[in-house]
């Protein structure tokens, strides 16, 4: 196991990551692209590949940077410190991942489209209001030489806009991955009206026909394929709430000195102090388990299932517990809509449920640890 | 090349535990009873505490990162890391724990001349002198600086009066370091300095303190008259505070890894709860989880600063921080464990043996070696920058 710091290389990436994104997606982009009721910017996209963003978990021969997992936690974790938007998550990291487990000529195409920026993706899983993989029921029927899809998905994460879909069903012996273009017959679209204001969809798959060609991996075998995939994408979500839970303190510090009450700055209250301090210990802790996720992964991704999910737990309850206190410490005016605290307390809500909330990751981190 | 060079150390250290580690010291020993502390008047619990002991530290494994000519193994961060890895694999006791370890060692480690260290260090490394820490007193808690016990100054020596109070150990102690204010007219923190004091002489006497646990680690003990001669000063007069606030950083980690029960030997809690209760109810099992999960972490984060701190990459008042999340958690681990072994675990010497002890000691963690709130307050100065 390699040592538990960022690298040359890591910390270089973040600073630069952090330089682009103060320019060009600091949270009033996403206030912008709010009022404007659009979820998704192509331009910035584009730019994130052309820096070899959308390729980090690409190989180099699909014209990827093939940076690894711990890269791309930097990455994600420098875009939650602003509330970036992009289908970075669902496109580069869990999509790509799956398509490398099978890596034969078509997902390499399908990887370098993913790379150049030119191919977006999303994953359909959830059925219900709850993330359970395993209790997948919507029904990818025989069909000949292929199968029909028939079934409801909801919090499609990136759905309404993405080019193509990642599909787990029900096949006779097991769950099957498919891999379909997002406007295929059958396919019906519903945005739904996040209160993150990202793009997410409810999907009606109507007797879609998908053949052989469409399925991601083996038939019956879709976990092969989806754990890796789910494991990246976990660990980049959990990077990318850390992230989110330092420029929600980093903001809620910067008010502590500069606003004043009984005629001095509130920060020199120790009820407040306290609180602040407090909520940097969480911090700090759970940036450690996002470190050893990304190691793990790059490492030893085999046995990276307990470390994954230590990261999602603890970035989950930090987040949720950095945003509540970014609105207590703010009062009154961290509720209103002028200032940005409300951004991060509802996207972490909605990144507390996605791929898992933190009961789901405890119960793992619980079973691998016997109990 | 180096992968090879470690593990060939990894096999020679395996095979030496192996041979020399006796039978009755691999039982992991994380009871109270089981623990080696050394000193003049140690009485060995048992003929193999003696033999592991004397092996390990001919070898200098039980100090094992300190230099070799005082004592120690003079091993890497890299070595260090496989060393406890190898010690855990055959659950083999650690054969001293003392003061002089944890807290001494590292002080005069950065400030000691040469000469005091391979004056104090060697005894320590081979458990024949037993330390204790004179720092807080009746009036200085929290506000450690406030120090009272004044030292006069006699040319030669200085003259020791006043009163140390929670001196773990002392009653069992051979030596005492201590903060002895030695300047009453300059400000607060400038006129302290860290100075080693000979218990066995008449000046110096203690008084056990009985805690809520039922037993007495900790000690009052009164100077009156006690001579330490002026070789006996570790850093330079009247700035003993940075010894003390460098110390307290060591004190803090390691109050802060022994608790969270992150050092090795910690079984996963849900194993350590369901030796108690077959069936964990649903709300003792949420609690277990988020504690094991908070242990795990806070076991990473450790982690992680020890390899940034020997990167080069400072760690910022990472022992406050660690000490406050380390201390918490352990308390809320102790409640569980009490609420898992219910009517037994209230019995003295019960069933459970000492679990009700162990579970009233760690309340003393997030007071001892600087409060929480103390913790959380040096955070926020030093860390968040927001005014005091």
């Amino acid at each position: 196991m390699s040592k538990l710091v960022m690298t040359e290389e890591e910390t270089m990436l973040a600073d630069m990551a952090r330089g682009f994104l103060d320019g060009a997606a600091p949270v009033a982009k996403l206030r912008e692209m709010r009022d404007a009721g659009v979820t998704h910017d192509a331009a910035l996209w584009k730019e994130m590949a052309d820096m070899g963003w959308a390729g980090v978990l690409v190989p180099e021969e699909a014209g990827g940077s093939d940076m690894g997992f711990a890269a791309a936690n930097v990455i994600a974790q420098e875009m939650g410190k602003t509330l970036a938007v992009s289908p970075f998550l669902s496109s580069a990291v869990i999509a790509a991942t799956a398509l490398r487990q099978v890596s034969d000529a078509r997902a390499m195409a399908a990887l370098s489209k993913i790379a150049s920026g030119e191919a977006t993706y999303a994953l359909a899983v959830d059925e219900s209001v709850k993330f359970d993989p395993d209790a997948v029921q919507m029904e990818a029927r025989a069909d000949g030489n292929g199968f029909r899809l028939t079934g409801k998905k909801q919090f499609v994460v990136d759905g309404a806009l993405a080019d193509r879909l990642l599909v787990l069903a029900r096949t006779a012996d097991g769950l099957t991955l498919f891999d379909i273009p997002a406007d295929r017959a059958g396919v019906t679209r519903e945005a739904s009206n996040m209160i993150d204001v990202r793009d997410a969809a409810r999907v009606t798959f109507e007797n879609v026909e998908a053949t052989g060609e469409d399925v991601l991996g083996a038939v019956n075998n879709a976990m092969d394929v989806l754990k890796p995939a789910l494991a990246a994408g976990q660990a980049a979500l959990a990077a990318e709430m850390t992230g989110l839970s330092a420029g929600a303190f980093d903001m809620t510090v910067e008010y502590l000195k500069e606003r004043k009450q009984f005629g001095v700055e509130i920060g020199r209250f120790q009820a407040l102090q306290h609180r602040a301090a407090h909520l940097w210990c969480e911090i700090e802790v759970t940036a450690s388990a996002i470190l050893n996720a990304g190691r793990m992964l790059d490492e030893d991704a085999g046995n990276a299932e307990m470390a994954v999910s230590l990261a999602k737990a603890r970035a989950t309850n930090t987040a949720i517990l950095a945003v509540q206190e970014g609105v207590q410490m703010h009062g009154g005016v961290g509720m209103t809509d002028a200032f940005d605290m409300g951004f991060y307390m509802k996207r972490a809500r909605v990144s507390a449920e996605w791929l898992g909330d933190y009961s789901y990751h405890a119960e793992k981190v619980a079973a691998a640890r016997g109990f | 090349m180096v992968e090879n060079t470690i593990e060939a150390f990894r096999a020679e250290l395996r095979a030496w535990f192996e041979e020399n580690c006796p039978e009755e010291m691999r039982d992991g020993g994380l009871t109270e009873g089981a623990i080696c502390w050394g000193g003049k008047d140690w009485v060995f619990t048992s003929e193999a505490q003696k033999l592991w002991l004397e092996r390990c530290a001919a070898k200098g494994y039980t100090v094992p990162t300190w230099p070799v000519e005082y004592g120690g193994a003079g091993l890497s961060r890299e070595q260090e890391k496989v060393f406890f890895e190898e010690r855990e694999r055959i659950n083999a006791r650690s054969p001293l724990e003392s003061f002089g370890i944890w807290m001494l060692g590292p002080a005069l480690l950065h400030f000691g001349t040469h000469e005091q260290k391979l004056h104090y260090l060697p005894p320590v490394a081979r458990g024949e002198v037993r330390w204790c820490q004179g720092y807080s007193e009746p009036g200085a808690g929290s506000d450690l600086a406030n120090v009272q016990t004044h030292g006069e100054d006699k040319g030669e020596h200085w003259l020791v009066n006043g009163q140390k109070i929670w001196t773990s150990y002392a009653d069992q102690a051979d030596w005492i370091f201590a903060l002895v204010r030695t300047d009453r007219d300059a400000p607060k923190h400038k006129g302290i300095s860290f100075l080693l004091c000979d218990m066995e002489q008449a000046g110096v006497e203690t008084r056990p303190i009985k805690m809520i646990s039922g037993v007495s680690p900790f000690c009052e003990t009164f100077f009156t008259d006690a001579v330490i001669p002026k070789e006996q000063i570790v850093g330079e007069e009247n700035k003993g505070w940075d010894v003390a606030k460098y110390l307290l950083t060591h004190e803090r980690e390691m109050i802060s890894g022994g608790g969270a029960g992150l050092s090795g030997g910690g079984r996963p809690l849900g194993a350590v709860l369901a030796d108690t209760m077959d069936v964990l109810d649903a709300n003792t099992r949420a609690d277990a989880m988020r504690c094991e999960i908070d242990a795990l972490a806070i076991g990473l984060t450790l982690e992680r600063y020890k390899d940034q701190s020997e990167a080069g990459q400072g760690a910022g008042d990472a022992s406050a921080m660690l000490k406050y999340m380390g201390t918490e958690l352990n308390k809320q681990r102790h409640e569980l464990m009490m609420n898992a072994g219910g009517s037994d675990a209230l019995e003295w010497d019960g069933p459970l043996g000492n679990r009700a002890g162990d579970w009233l000691r760690t309340k003393a963690n997030s007071i001892e070696g600087g409060t929480s709130e103390v913790m959380l307050s040096i955070v926020s100065r030093r860390v968040l920058g927001l005014p005091a």
